[in-house]
């Protein structure tokens, strides 16, 4: 005997309300990070021991700065699928959890923020 | 065994008490490593603002990653990257149906370990080598 009521059940969203959403988009945001982190580790190993113009050479140019700002953007949003599944699975009072979450998400939007803002500057000066 | 304070019924088996496999190895690995590269986004975002500030804050970043201290961290960041890649990976095989059975389900996992760590000192041979630290 199901506990669910039948409204619950047709509209397939499970305990989390959000149904299978998130496991659906961590695994898109998995398979775009495969080239996009590819790209961004060869790209950095150039740097090495470089100076900042080479940095800021390389973004002034259209396409990585695109790429760069893809790559932040899924990253970032990967990082709030699974911090969310970690959380959901070890912070046991309802309290915790929002506490939690929206810390998680407030740290992604300041990255996110701060590292789009300093790509748009190399990019445009 | 453990017992439930509340109720005094036993506990369902913890973590401690099974056997190590490379399987449960290499998905806690997993957790820890996507958590670790989580608070290593605050050192992309930094390298970002310091190429856009102008070179001393650049200087300042390279300053902070150019010492035993900045290769250890900078060591665990890219190690962390390399097997949440190779891993995340295995995930997706097995999301497609592949290699669930647990003999290859273990070599995948062994092979993982082999390639990040592989991967990493590579990585940081080829820096070391090219910031001429090691000839």
């Amino acid at each position: 005997m199901s506990m669910e009521t039948p409204l619950h059940r047709v509209q397939g969203l499970g305990p989390a309300h959000s149904g299978t959403q998130h496991f659906w988009r961590q695994r898109i945001t998995a398979v775009a990070l495969i080239p996009l982190t590819v790209w961004f580790v060869i790209s950095a190993l150039a740097f090495v021991g470089a100076p900042g113009f080479a940095v800021d050479t390389f973004f002034q140019h259209p396409m990585n700065a695109a790429l760069m700002g893809i790559f932040v953007v899924i990253l970032l949003y990967h990082m709030v699928i699974g911090l969310q599944s970690v959380i959901d699975d070890y912070a046991h009072s309802d309290g915790w959890k929002i506490v939690l979450l929206l810390l998680s998400r407030a740290f992604a939007i300041v990255v996110g923020v701060a590292s789009i803002i300093a790509l748009l500057r190399i990019a445009i000066a | 065994m453990a017992e439930n304070p509340r109720t005094a019924r036993p506990l369902s088996p913890f973590v401690t008490i099974y056997r190590w496999q490379v399987t449960m190895a290499a998905s806690i690995t997993h957790r820890v490593t996507g958590v670790a590269l989580s608070a290593g986004t605050v050192l992309l975002a930094w390298w970002l603002i310091a190429a856009a500030s102008g070179p001393e804050s650049y200087a300042l970043f390279q300053k902070a990653a150019a010492n035993p201290v900045g290769w250890v961290v900078l060591f665990g960041f890219v190690w962390s990257l390399m097997f949440h890649f190779l891993n995340g990976i295995r995930h997706l095989a097995w999301d497609l149906g592949y290699g669930f059975a647990v003999p290859t389900a273990n070599r995948t996992g062994v092979l993982v370990y082999a390639l990040s760590v592989l991967f990493a000192v590579g990585i940081f041979a080829w820096a070391f080598h090219h910031a001429g630290i090691v000839p």
